[in-house]
């Protein structure tokens, strides 16, 4: 069986800046991974060229048997990889619960063989909701909400769009202990359903307990990937660390 | 409000034009319909503008382009033709749209301000070929003979009066009808965010292109009637700087957020430039449109309907409490 997400040789640069080079990287289906590294190492750069908010210059992105490289964003969300943004970008003139109508409508919908009635994404969104604890704030503007719900929203409309592979750019940020803990299970629940899950995270102690495989980006490239007991003692991630 | 189904709503607002058409019959002088026509005409092309700038958040700074083409395309079918009106209007509205729908592809990655420029250049682009093409009229402009009366022995002006009449009541319920579909909320993720929205599984491109062809259609027909209003058509009438800014003034002004904005903003502003033309000159016409645009970007930027939605909330919010 191959991977979901085969990404090779991935190169991308803004200007005469290398922000990612050589890049290779599998996801199988129903794995967990940990995408860590410094700041500005380009893990939401290689997101970005993944999901097709950027085009890479260089390599190839293959998606459960299907190349990526030339799809817009939006085919290759309806193709099942959903996101969330680092920084939240919600649609700020619509209410909480219909942020969660646009995947619905415009990604579950547009499937094959899948079509949920109206009734059907209310009730949809309302569990989303729950399940990430926004469903007070369901009628709220985003503008009313901290940036904590905000990152908790960028999460439910990427759930909303019923992926297989899930990609959380530092969803958990800002987070308390136990929110942090709360994500945690809800990312776990979703993987246990069948969602494969890619986690970038600084929290250590969040991305070691969650990831069964680490990914490490340092300047743009790829140093370590492994499991976690074994990454984290690797001598080049501890140096990029402390070098920090 | 309570919420109304699209067809019920477009029902309402047949009846409503239907109304009006038989009330017009009571006004005894053709200077109603004179007055009347322009109003109308710029609920066209507020509804029209809105759709793409209020709806989308793309500012078209090129309406009279799109408005020119309409005029121009119901010239040419004159002289070729002399078809029915009807005719001119499908024909000028699927012009503009056809150029809507290049400008759409043309300036896709354009965003903000950029957009707007390229949107005016386009304008003076078409303004510059009109100008150049004798086949129109070129630079020396173009004489229409109004026909006498319309189709059923009114007055002609009458027949204009009415057709703009109805295609008001077309522009609204496109408009409104986009608000509650799933086309509204695609736009709407356009305007708010277009990473998000692509994200979310919006097709973007395909979205901001009907926006632009639709858009773009309505000021066409807008504009097709045109010479037979004014009986003598030239580039810098046809181009005029008033059309832009009247249409993006309007919505502005009404509030961009739903149908009733641009159509409250195109009643206001016009109506009162039409008061202003008679009783002062109608050179003060651009200077009351900057000075109200100017009052409103300042005190109310989201329009009438933003003002009377914060006195509804503000009077909603002790209930609230009392409530809680
Ligand atoms: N659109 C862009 N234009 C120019 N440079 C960019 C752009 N996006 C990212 N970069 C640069 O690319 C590098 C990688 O950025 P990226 O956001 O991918 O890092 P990151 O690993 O996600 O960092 P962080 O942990 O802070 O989120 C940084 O040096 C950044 O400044
Ligand atoms: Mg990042």
């Amino acid at each position: 069986m191959s991977a979901l997400l085969q990404v090779e040789k991935l190169g991308k640069r803004f200007g005469g800046f290398v922000a990612l080079e050589g890049i290779d990287l599998e996801v199988t289906a129903g794995e967990r991974v940990g995408l860590i590294g410094p700041n500005g190492s380009g893990k939401s750069t290689l997101v970005n060229c993944i999901t097709g908010a950027l085009r890479n210059e260089s390599g190839t992105v293959h998606f459960d048997g299907k190349r990526l490289d030339r799809l817009p964003a939006h085919s290759r969300t309806r193709l099942g990889l959903a996101r969330s943004f680092q920084l939240p970008k919600p649609f700020h003139s619509m209410t909480v619960a219909e942020n969660l109508h646009v995947p619905a409508l415009y990604t579950v919908n547009a499937r094959h063989g899948q079509h949920l009635s109206p009734a059907q994404i209310d009730a949809r969104v309302d569990e989303v909701l729950t399940q990430v604890g926004l469903h007070e704030k369901a009628n709220r503007r985003p503008r009313d909400l901290t940036q904590i719900e905000m990152r908790k929203l960028e999460l439910a409309r990427a759930m909303t769009a019923e992926p297989k592979l899930l990609i959380a750019d530092e969803a958990m940020a800002g987070l308390s202990h136990s929110e942090v803990d709360d994500i945690l299970a809800l990312l776990l629940r979703l993987n246990a359903q069948g969602v494969t899950v890619i986690m970038i995270e600084h929290i250590m102690r969040a991305v070691t307990s969650f990831s069964q495989r680490l990914v490490v980006l340092v300047a743009g490239r790829k140093i370590a990937d492994g499991a976690p007991e074994e990454v984290v003692r690797n001598p080049e991630v501890v140096k990029a660390y402390i070098g920090e | 409000m309570p919420y109304v189904p699209t067809r019920y709503f477009c029902l309402i607002v047949a009846l409503v034009t239907i109304a009006i058409a038989f009330a017009s019959r009571l006004a005894t002088n053709d200077y109603f319909f004179f007055a009347g026509y322009v109003v109308l005409q710029y609920v066209v092309m507020a509804t029209a503008w809105n759709i793409l700038g209020g709806y989308t958040g793309y500012v078209n700074f090129g309406t009279a382009g799109f408005f020119a083409i309409g005029a121009y395309s119901a010239v040419v079918m004159h002289k070729l033709f002399e078809p029915p009106l009807i005719a001119s209007i499908v024909v000028g509205g699927f012009m503009a749209g056809l150029v809507g729908l290049g400008m759409g592809y043309l300036t896709l990655r354009l965003r903000g301000v950029f957009f707007a420029i390229a949107t005016l250049a386009l304008a003076i682009v078409l303004q510059t070929l009109v100008t150049n093409w004798d086949f129109v009229g070129g630079a020396r402009g173009v004489y229409i003979i109004r026909p006498e009366t319309g189709p059923f022995g009114h007055p002609y002006i009458q027949y204009l009066f009415v057709l703009m009449l109805a295609l008001s009541a077309v522009a609204i319920c496109i408009a409104r009808a986009i608000e509650h579909s799933k086309l509204g909320y695609g736009l709407a993720t356009i305007r708010d965010d277009e990473l998000a929205a692509e994200a979310a599984g919006v097709p973007t491109l395909r979205l901001k292109l009907i926006a632009t062809v639709l858009s773009g259609a309505l000021m066409g027909m807008a504009g097709a009637p045109l010479p037979y209003y004014v009986t003598y058509l030239d580039p810098s009438s046809g181009f005029n700087l008033a059309f832009a800014v009247n249409s993006i003034a309007m919505p502005l002004i009404g509030g961009t957020s739903s149908w009733l904005g641009p159509l409250i903003g195109a009643v206001l502003l016009a109506t009162i430039q039409q008061i202003a033309t008679v009783t002062i000159s109608s050179a003060l016409n651009l200077l009351i449109v900057g000075v109200i645009m100017v009052a409103f970007v300042t005190i109310a930027p989201n329009g009438i309907l933003g003002l009377f939605e914060r006195g509804v909330r503000a009077r909603r919010r002790p209930a609230e409490k009392e409530a809680a």
